[in-house]
């Protein structure tokens, strides 16, 4: 498991002159509020890898099995996540302790992704936060799937015309909801309400602390997302494979600096107004002393 | 004859260099059908882990920096008025219009969905302000149809005493508003690539959790643009270098000369900020015990310092193969930074591993092969080489 290093946006930008410049009306701006923010929460000490929630991510999706010929015999059998599939149970391996844990997007509160989406074919739903995807609003750069801190999006690479992301979204086609929570048999992934499904985590802790690890990821890691997940007590939820990316937003640093810069697109205006001005008076300059730039040699 | 002197060199286009390049173009265009009828995967090394290959970090950030020499001379000629460059201005935008054009054909290629390019610039309402790319694919568009015309004058000279009577008319009739125009025009050529050459770099301030601490910096679109810069007057040498020894033209040692002093004190403040960054955020230490990081960040600074080293050295101010050698040096930093940032020191994480495939690298020589014909059938038909020589 590679580690995704311990790396807070905050630790740079405070060390940024330029940051601090522009930090202050950027960062004052308050992360959008999604009242009937829906998720999911996972419970790792509940999952017994049986991989229903993966095979009917599938189907409620519509997406093609991953066959893989062992032994002569096909299996429907993916590695990971893919363009072919939405939601994955891995299993965790720290020294001798194990655990299965679930991989799938995790609609952050302020995603990466949609900060990155040139024309909005990943948006956050305003209601409910599911990070959604219009393919006819994708161009195919695939520059969220080099910002996610979780690696989630997943591009179509063998089709030249079938070009185009994939990714959980909450099975938002579906009115009755996440697939993967309604075949869980073990209710290790359940979904509601982020607010409520906040308020069971804690529940769980508090009814079970040995069982545990006294955290629920997700509450505040990457600034806040709609997954939540909790950790069995001898394993971290970093242990899990789950990234430290810190408490921090990822877009954060981006916000305040190429949003200060860009902001109401005065920079750009005025240094348009500097370039053309001194262009156009250099060339009268030149004009009046017989000798334009754009004619001859200037002294030096 | 061109206002500032500039004439077509002329010659026989069908050289056996030129064969070499229709050669190349071949190639790229037979490993290219594989990316159009099997999609990416089929044709390139690219990955989900490592969404972005060769065709982003050369063929379009190295291929508009190295295209940069259009912009870089025009902020001395038309903001700081140093008229004396103003010979290097037609040939450079020349190399800016041909590479920017060149890194959208690379764009097309790399895109999933190309088809859908046009949504880009009319799709007002749904433009994301945030994306740092948005800003990059808007400004790249406008600016490619600023630098042709910025060019249009020395097409229209030549067809002003063509014999066609059309173009004729048109020319004449074109040619005076073009001139008055032009400061306005000059002026969005100056301000476009100030933006997305450095939002190049803005670009991986959304990659936060995944760029190497060495590179992920607040700084990013200032370094950006700096080295941008660097690198255009870099080309500007190359280019002019080649181009008066290709076509028996008078060689502006002198003025490449003093333009590589230009460009040694851009690396100067490069290296200053690049440097000073790292210290502040505390990552002094990381320059030394990060292991291939380490080497990378030394090895692109070892770059930069040679290269400025060489550029501020008397002998180079007349020595004509000393410039090149250090406008190689210029790129050779240039690129390992982009590079760096793009590439090495990108960590998707999961073992995920990239090296370019045969047909990116093809794709890649076919492109600069496509670039460097159109160059040569250009200068030899109409009026860009040899402005100052003719003087």
């Amino acid at each position: 498991m590679d580690p995704i290093r311990r790396r807070t946006v905050l630790k740079v930008l405070a060390g940024g002159a330029a940051g601090a410049a522009v930090l202050g009306p950027t960062r004052a701006a308050a992360a959008p509020a999604y009242p009937e923010a829906v998720g999911l929460l996972y419970d790792s000490t509940r999952c017994i890898g049986c991989r229903a929630c993966v095979t009917w991510c599938k189907r409620a999706n519509e997406l093609p099995d991953d066959e893989m010929e062992i032994n002569g015999a096909p299996y429907n059998a993916p590695v990971d996540l893919s363009a072919t599939t939405k939601n994955i149970i891995r299993l965790a391996q720290d020294g001798d302790r194990t655990a299965f844990v679930k991989a799938g997007c995790m609609h952050c509160l302020e995603p990466a992704c949609v900060n990155a989406c040139m024309i909005g074919a990943l948006k956050k739903n305003p209601t409910t936060g599911v990070v959604g995807y219009d393919v006819s609003l994708c161009v195919g750069c695939r520059y969220c799937e080099v910002v996610c801190p979780f690696n989630v999006p997943k591009f179509v690479w063998h089709s030249a015309l079938g070009a185009r992301i994939v990714k959980c979204e909450l099975c938002r086609h579906l009115p009755e909801g996440p697939a993967c929570a309604r075949v869980c048999p073990r209710a290790a992934i359940v979904t509601g309400k982020v607010a409520e499904l906040k308020a069971d985590a804690r529940r769980r802790i508090a009814q079970s602390p040995a069982a545990y690890y006294p955290e629920v990821y997700g509450e505040r890691d990457a600034g806040g997302t709609q997954v939540l997940y909790l950790a069995p007590a001898a394993m971290s939820p970093h242990q899990l494979g789950l990234p430290d990316v810190g408490d921090t937003p990822v877009p954060t640093l981006s916000h305040a600096i190429h949003g200060g810069i860009y902001k109401a697109g005065i920079v750009p205006a005025v240094l348009y107004a500097a370039f053309a001005y001194t262009t156009w008076s250099n060339r009268r300059k030149g004009a009046q002393a017989g000798e334009e730039p754009g004619k001859k040699e200037g002294k030096p | 004859m061109s206002e500032n002197g500039a004439r077509p060199v002329g010659g026989k286009i069908l050289t056996p260099f030129f064969v070499f390049l229709i050669a190349l173009w071949g190639l790229g265009t037979i490993a290219g059908m594989q990316r159009w009828i099997g999609g990416l995967g089929a044709a390139t090394a690219m990955s989900d882990g490592y969404p972005w290959g060769i065709w982003i970090a050369l063929d379009v950030v190295v291929g508009t920096a190295l295209a940069s020499g259009g912009y870089a001379v025009a902020l001395l000629v038309y903001v700081f008025n140093k008229g004396r460059y103003h010979s290097l201005v037609r040939p450079a935008l020349l190399t800016s219009a041909l590479g920017y054009s060149t890194a959208a054909v690379a764009i097309a290629f790399d895109v999933g969905r190309y088809w859908g390019l046009w949504k880009i610039p009319f799709f007002v309402a749904s433009w994301n302000l945030r994306s740092a790319l948005l800003e990059v694919a808007l400004c790249v568009m406008a600016y490619i149809v600023v630098l042709w015309v910025e060019i249009s004058p020395a097409f229209l000279e030549h067809f002003k005493g063509g014999e066609n009577a059309g173009l004729r008319r048109l020319a004449e009739v074109v040619s005076p508003k073009l001139e008055a125009a032009l400061p306005f025009i000059i002026a969005f050529g100056m301000l476009l690539p100030t933006m997305h050459q450095s939002s190049l770099g803005s670009i991986w301030l959304l990659a936060a959790s995944k760029l190497h601490k060495l590179w992920l910096s607040p700084w990013l679109p200032f370094l950006f643009l700096v080295s941008s810069i660097a690198m255009g007057y870099a080309t500007v040498v190359i280019e002019n270098t080649f181009s008066s020894r290709a076509f028996h033209l008078k060689p502006e040692t002198k003025m490449l000369g003093t333009l590589g002093v230009v460009s040694a004190w851009i690396v100067v403040v490069y290296l200053v900020v690049r440097i000073a960054d790292v210290v502040w955020r505390g990552q002094a230490g990381a320059i030394f015990n990060e292991g291939r990081f380490s080497f990378l960040f030394l090895a692109e600074t070892a770059l930069w310092v040679a290269a400025a080293a060489m550029l501020f050295a008397p002998k180079t101010r007349t020595n004509s193969g000393l410039q090149l050698q250090a406008a190689f040096l210029l790129v050779a930093a240039g690129v390992l930074y982009r590079f760096n940032t793009y590439l090495f020191a990108f960590r998707p994480g999961y073992g995920w591993t990239y090296f370019p495939s045969v047909q990116e690298i093809v794709i890649t020589f076919g492109l600069v092969a496509t670039e460097t014909m159109a160059f040569l059938v250009v200068v030899k038909k109409f009026p860009f080489l040899g402005g100052a020589a003719a003087r």
